[in-house]
């Protein structure tokens, strides 16, 4: 086994590991079946959390040809709000609140993915020679779909204070299990065909220029790509809220872990420190520490540091 | 120049058309033989009104001067620290003194949204100023880092309520006579820029010009510094936070009749005033009787004249 | 050979090329030359389908630029456009192995393997390739781009602005490279040129456009000349001779 098949495996024996430790730390003898299927549930949502952000960013990263980014920078989980908003205001509150979770999700994921590839495509084809207008745009749009969300939501229901309140921040705790199955389908299926275009990836990450001068269908890919994004945002945004800047430094942890840029190793890499963070970091503060919430917060402190540092450091290009 | 008069005309008519609008109609015409009617115009309509037209007036009073001091457009004093740190400031003495006179409380606010717009002043100025994308980025992200932070004391000390109120809500329907006040000294404020106008014109042009011409840059930062953190620190405690007025307006103004600040202050006020009122009108009328609050209209109007001004704009500017 | 027939090309409502039609002869190496704006790169980068082609017709070999296969193109030209910094952290070989992708998708064989490292021999940079792309200079970074390029193996290499970084020897030796290709190995070369006398000393046929429009094609001997260089740049040029070929002067 090579460098990056040992690191792999180690990560995954460190998830397992950690998996364990998360199951059956203070397991008391009664109740065993329930405690243990309630955690099951909440370590399938963290690992398939922490696979759905982290993959996403190093995809979007690659097309973006840019480190600093991530898909909740350029405003996609805004999007997914809007959009869920959207349909639950053409439908009718009650309505929509009867369909089944897994039909919702998909259609939400059909509608997100076909939004972003049209509206995140023009602005990468637009934008590739000003990364940091570019950005700019991607920040602002999402600050619009939010305030966009939260108009819709007001208007639905003129009471409801907390409409924007509720979509401005993320909670590791507050997972949505009717959706498990169905987004640790879509989580599997993009991943799978994500490492299937990873020789195509590592290509387009060399820049438009060179990756066309080579024979890529640069358009299709991107587009491709980035409909693989936005379906694994929707599904992190889905269970449990904007997270925008951890994927930032799973990518990051990636790329200095893998030091390479072959995305066969990138993208399992990644996957693997996010789910090992989150399990992790769950378990310090919800066992260990007694502050369930704080996780995610701390998790985007440190990212939006970390994006600041980054930023001054002069690494946007 | 017959822009003043024409706004001035325009701000009139909106004010006036503000003193009727609302859940309760007034009918000026027949004002002073209906008591009830009288009291709903001094408690409420009047208060409302110039509660709007001073907010308006001051943050885009405020944004000309935080652009000025980071040279560099594309920011407002919602987008580089400032209401966070003004909330920063109010949550700590909510929490160290919980009943402490008003007068402390709006010091702290003022002192928190100082701090952090010097701190946002001090890292920007040691970015390269060619970078012009990179300082809104900056800023947007440093005011992300510190809302999380306040978001998670706010979480902590069960104290939600008052931040989503400071820094989510932005809206005017609880303006009434006695708690609305405080807005005059943003105005006030607002006005002590405009008698040193020429200072930052000057202060504008760059380090090296203004030494040049024996102006002590020190202190006009100082002066600006103050002011941009009183409008700003007066607006979070009263009303809440209204984003993109501080942004857009100075821009607009200064695209029709440029820079030279003693002429353009009165019109970015009056522009200011204007947007707001017209935006909180909106806001009124959408769902009437309900409200939609302001903030929100302009969180998708502001983000939209953004991004207009973002790709319209001409790359010398 | 390349045929450009009636390209028409703008950006916004600036017009960039207008309505161009010449050729660039096979097997030789030819030069784009004229001033800045003249719409050179735009050309070259419109050949190498890295724009969409607005108006007219492209065919490279007998393949039309705007209706073959992406794929199929990359084993006809390779392209170079200006240096555009890389995200990801590559290291020398990888990046020059890159120009093999075409003709293995992927999965290199030996005889991929064996081709980059020619192509890193070629240029130097045997003793860099382990190096990351941000840990070599400008030069060396633009050298290991054109050995990506010349690695792709194809009977067309498009070039645009190949010196900037070079040192004169590098120049030098990129330029006695491609001219070896030309020479030898039956390709052909396109290249964007700014310091002319490159253009003087290497080319066999030299492009010169202004203002969107091909201003004088031909021999070097044909276009570098005082009346056609002095109209071309509005700035009095004169032109000496060295060992049979133009050259000038910029210092009269």
């Amino acid at each position: 086994m090579d460098r990056s098949g040992w690191m792999l495996a180690g990560l995954v024996a460190l998830l397992a590991a950690l998996s364990a430790l998360w199951m059956l730390q203070g397991l008391g003898a009664g109740n065993r079946g329930f405690v243990l299927g309630l955690r099951a549930g909440k370590l399938a949502a963290l690992v398939i959390v922490g696979a759905a952000v982290a993959v996403a960013t190093v995809l979007f990263q690659t097309v973006a040809a840019n480190r600093v980014l991530t898909p909740s920078i350029m405003g996609f989980d805004a999007l997914y709000v809007l959009i869920q908003t959207t349909l639950v205001a053409s439908f009718g509150t009650a309505a929509y609140a009867g369909l089944p979770a897994g039909g919702k999700f998909l259609s939400e994921v059909a509608v997100m993915t076909a939004l972003a590839c049209l509206l995140f495509g023009t602005l990468l084809a637009r934008g590739g020679r000003d990364v940091p207008r570019m950005i700019l745009t991607g920040v602002i749009l999402g600050v619009m779909f939010r305030a966009m969300a939260g108009f819709l939501g007001r208007i639905m229901d003129p009471s409801e204070f907390a409409v924007v309140q509720s979509v401005s921040f993320a909670s590791f705790n507050r997972v949505n299990a009717d959706l498990l199955p169905i987004a640790a389908a879509v989580t599997a299926l993009a991943v799978g065909l994500a490492l299937r275009m990873a020789p195509r990836l590592d290509v387009l990450a060399l820049g438009r220029d060179a990756a066309v001068s080579l024979g890529l269908r640069h358009q299709a890919l991107v587009l491709a790509a980035l409909a693989l994004v936005s379906a694994l945002v929707a599904v992190s945004t889905a269970l449990v809220g904007p997270v925008a800047f951890f994927g930032l430094i799973v990518a990051g942890l990636a790329h200095a872990l893998a030091r390479t840029a072959r995305h066969r190793v990138l993208l399992p890499a990644a996957a693997l420190i996010a789910a090992c963070l989150l399990v992790g970091g769950q378990w310090l503060f919800e066992r260990q520490l007694g502050q369930a919430a704080t996780l995610s917060v701390v998790v985007e402190f440190a990212g939006g540091l970390f994006f600041l540092y980054l930023l001054l450091k002069g690494r946007i290009r | 120049m017959r822009l003043v008069p024409a706004l001035s005309m325009a701000l009139a008519a909106l004010m006036l058309a503000s003193l009727t609008v609302g859940a309760a109609n007034v009918d000026l015409r027949g004002i002073f033989r209906d008591p009830q009617a009288m009291l709903v115009l001094l408690e409420s309509r009047l208060p409302r009104t110039l509660a709007v037209t001073l907010t308006g007036a001051a943050l885009s009073v405020a944004g000309v001067l935080i652009q000025v001091l980071v040279r560099n457009r594309f920011v407002g004093p919602d987008t580089s620290g400032t209401a966070e740190g003004a909330a920063l400031g109010l949550l700590a003495i909510t929490i160290l003194a919980p009943t402490s006179a008003l007068w402390l409380r709006m010091g702290a606010a003022a002192l928190g949204a100082m701090a952090t717009t010097a701190l946002f002043v001090t890292v920007i100025r040691r970015l390269p100023p060619r970078e012009v994308m990179l300082v809104p980025i900056a800023g947007l992200v440093l005011s992300g880092v510190l809302g999380a932070v306040v978001t998670f004391i706010g979480w902590q000390t069960d104290l939600m309520q008052y931040v989503g109120a400071w820094l989510y809500s932005g809206e005017f329907s609880g303006v009434i006579a006695g708690r609305y006040e405080l807005l005059w000294i943003a105005g006030l404020a607002a006005g002590l820029a405009w008698l040193a106008a020429d200072r930052f014109v000057i202060l504008a042009l760059g380090q090296q010009v203004a030494t040049g011409l024996g102006l002590s840059t020190a202190a006009v930062m100082r002066l600006g510094l103050l002011v941009v953190s009183v409008v700003t620190a007066m607006v979070v405690t009263t009303v809440g936070m209204i984003p993109f007025v501080g942004l857009v307006v100075p821009n607009l103004v200064s695209r029709i009749m440029g820079d030279n600040l003693r002429a353009s202050l009165p019109v970015v006020a009056l522009a200011g005033a204007l947007l707001v009122l017209a935006c909180d009108l909106i806001g009124r009328l959408a769902i009437h009787p309900y409200e939609l609050p302001a903030g929100l209209i302009l969180g998708v109007l502001g983000a939209g004249l953004f991004l207009w001004l973002l790709h319209k704009r001409p790359s010398h500017g | 050979m390349i045929q450009i027939e009636g390209v028409s090309h703008h950006i916004g409502t600036a017009q960039i090329l207008r309505d161009i039609s010449t050729s660039l002869p096979e097997g030789r190496l030819t030069a784009l030359i004229g001033p800045n704006g003249a719409g050179k790169s735009t050309l070259l980068r419109l050949i190498g389908r890295l724009e969409p082609l607005q108006a007219g017709r492209i065919t490279v070999d007998e393949h039309d630029v705007a209706r073959c296969p992406t794929g199929c193109l990359a084993r006809v030209m390779a392209i170079l456009g200006q240096q555009t910094a890389i995200a990801s952290r590559l290291r020398l070989s990888e990046l020059v192995g890159f120009g093999r992708w075409p003709h293995h998708q992927g999965r290199p064989s030996a005889d991929d393997h064996a081709r980059v490292a020619e192509a890193l021999d070629a240029f130097a940079l045997t003793p860099l390739a382990g190096r990351f792309l941000d840990e070599v200079s400008g030069g060396q970074a633009q050298r290991a781009h054109i050995a990506m390029a010349f690695a792709q193996d194809t009977p067309w290499l498009l070039l645009d602005e190949p010196l900037n970084n070079l040192d004169m020897s590098h120049a030098r030796a990129l330029m006695v490279r491609l001219r070896g290709l030309v020479a030898d190995g039956g390709r052909s070369v396109a290249m964007v040129v700014h310091e002319i006398n490159y253009a003087a000393a290497w080319a066999d046929h030299v492009v010169a456009m202004k203002d969107g429009r091909i201003f004088a094609t031909g021999a070097p001997a044909e276009v570098l000349t005082e009346e056609v260089l002095s109209a071309l740049y509005d700035a009095s040029i004169r032109v000496g001779q060295h060992h049979g070929r133009p050259l000038v002067l910029h210092h009269a």
